[in-house]
């Protein structure tokens, strides 16, 4: 970015945010919006409780749970769907429903069925993440050129070997992106469903905050959370990348 | 009723022997209903290259994938050193037109894959990849990518892959259709040399008359629509003579011009 002709560093622009939020914070200009700098405070001060650790470990055990049945379920799932047209017609437009729906409205009923604890939440990661990596690894799995496969099958591969050496390899790129893509959802996930279900994790603490209207906490906590979403979605771009060198000749 | 009289001669190449790969009968009608092959019989002498030349549409890819036992024949049989078979087997390596190679794999891991998929082990099966590597004229290439490699770099990947299995029989589908002229013509070359010192039967694909007669020692023409034996040429090209000797040689060109004259009436 430039201005005045002088060369802006790459962060300058979040700068300039976080210095209006800190003048509008000032100002009291709208409601419920503390100082910036009141809020990396209140980050200092939450950061190491007791309760902040507990809310974060919950959270992260969570999410990688709900995350490792999605990919767990969702690999499979489309390795199958699209290796079968008979499946594919038969669960296709459920996963494309499931992809497209408000997943949140779907999160009281989880309640019910799992009650009001830590399975709610994985079951809300799980059912976020997991039509994304279903139908990613699907349109992969289509996409593995039907002379690769005829090359395994005139070397004598059996099904197995199929699977393991050429269709997963082949496919990996895609599986990879819808599982980035799925760490996004999952994250939304293991937000919407500890704010739902807030007894435990941030959505308690995020209960406890509001309701007594700890402002510099509450925005607090929503900073950490967004920083904890792009780091996770950076960390498995960039494995993709690897992942793309390779698979660059396609 | 030529393509009778001549498909029961023996080829001069195996008097008396057993041939390499038999179809008799062969007929394929696609799902949608397209009559691809219609009562083809062709005979493959061992120790031969044979080309299957037509326009394109006629089938011989086709026919070539149901040798490979790739594709089910809907009549018909196929026999490979006298035994029926009706699906892939070790006796025969396919090369393909899009050369098949694994993107995420190495020159040499490529090349040995067809060995891995059969369970050889590691040092063994890569010590007759290097083998098949270094014959092919790519010693120095084995840690590099599909996608470094130029197309005529690749296809010799996959002829590697195909010769270190240690196949009696090579299909080739256009080997060289992906690949440019010059290129073309060095890997023509280099396909006789191997001919010469692999003792193997090669069937070969082609759309290029010029390369059918440069390199057969049988040539198999198909018509188009539905596909059927037309004619059966044996070129008897003088090897002695060097590449381009043979290009200017009159008996060279007088089959090319033979063999068009005989495939135009399909075309028009
Ligand atoms: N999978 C397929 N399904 C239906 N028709 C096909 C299929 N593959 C080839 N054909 C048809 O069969 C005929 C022969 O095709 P092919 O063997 O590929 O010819 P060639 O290799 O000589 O160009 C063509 O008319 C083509 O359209
Ligand atoms: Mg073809």
């Amino acid at each position: 970015m430039r201005l005045f002709g002088v060369r802006l560093p790459m962060m300058s622009s979040l700068i300039l945010w976080c210095v209006l939020w800190e003048v509008a914070g000032r100002l009291d200009l709208v409601f419920l919006l503390p100082p910036f700098s009141a809020v990396l405070v209140a980050m200092t001060e939450i950061v190491p409780t007791a309760g902040f650790l507990r809310a974060t470990w919950l959270t992260l055990g969570c999410f990688a749970l709900g995350m490792a049945l999605a990919v767990l379920v969702g690999v499979p799932l489309g390795v199958l769907m699209g290796r079968s047209r008979a499946a594919d017609r038969l669960l296709g437009l459920w996963v494309n429903l499931f992809l497209s729906a408000p997943l949140s409205a779907l999160v009281p009923i989880l309640m019910i069925l799992f009650g009001l604890g830590t399975t709610t939440i994985v079951a809300t990661v799980f059912l976020f993440a997991v039509w994304i990596i279903t139908l990613d690894t699907q349109a992969g799995v289509r996409s593995v050129a039907p002379s690769l496969l005829e090359m395994a099958r005139t070397y004598g591969a059996g099904r197995v070997a199929l699977y393991r050496r050429v269709i997963l390899p082949a496919a990996l790129p895609e599986i990879l992106a819808g599982v980035r893509l799925g760490v996004i959802r999952g994250v939304k996930g293991v937000v919407i469903g500890q704010l739902l279900v807030s007894i435990v994790g941030y959505g308690a603490l995020f209960e406890l905050y509001s309701r007594s209207f700890l402002m510099e906490e509450f925005w607090a906590l929503t900073i950490l959370l967004f920083a904890f979403a792009l780091v996770l979605a950076d960390l498995v771009g960039r494995l993709e990348k690897r992942v793309e060198f390779y698979a660059g000749a396609r | 009723m030529i393509q009778a009289m001549e498909a029961e001669r023996p080829a001069p190449a195996a008097e008396g022997a057993v041939p390499a790969v038999e179809v008799r009968g062969l007929s394929k009608t696609y799902n949608g209903g397209v009559l691809a092959l219609d009562d083809v019989d062709a005979v493959f002498p061992q120790g031969a290259l044979t080309s299957l030349l037509g326009p394109s549409g006629c089938g011989k890819t086709t026919l070539l994938k149901i040798v490979a036992g790739l594709l089910p024949a809907s009549e018909g049989e196929v026999r490979v050193m006298g035994r029926a078979v009706d699906g892939p087997g070790p006796e025969r390596a396919f090369v393909f037109q899009d050369f098949a190679l694994l993107p995420w794999a190495t020159v040499l891991r490529n090349a040995a894959f067809g060995l891995e998929l059969r369970g050889v082990p590691e040092a063994e099966r890569e010590a007759a990849a290097r083998r098949c590597i270094a014959e092919v004229g790519l010693a120095g290439t084995e840690g590099r990518y599909p996608h470094e490699l130029s197309g005529g770099m690749r296809q010799r990947v996959g002829l590697a892959r195909a010769l270190a299995v240690d196949a009696d029989v090579l299909l080739m589908d256009e080997p060289f259709s992906a690949v440019d002229e010059q290129t073309r013509r060095k890997f023509q070359e280099d396909l006789l040399r191997l001919r010469g010192v692999e003792r193997k039967t090669f069937i070969v694909v082609t759309h290029s008359i010029e390369e059918a007669v440069y390199l057969s020692d049988r040539i198999i023409l198909l018509s188009p629509g539905p596909g059927r034996v037309a004619r059966i040429v044996e070129p008897e090209i003088d090897r002695t003579l060097s590449p381009e000797a043979i290009r200017r040689d009159p008996h060279y060109l007088e089959t090319v011009e033979d063999i068009w004259q005989g495939l135009r009436d399909f075309v028009e």
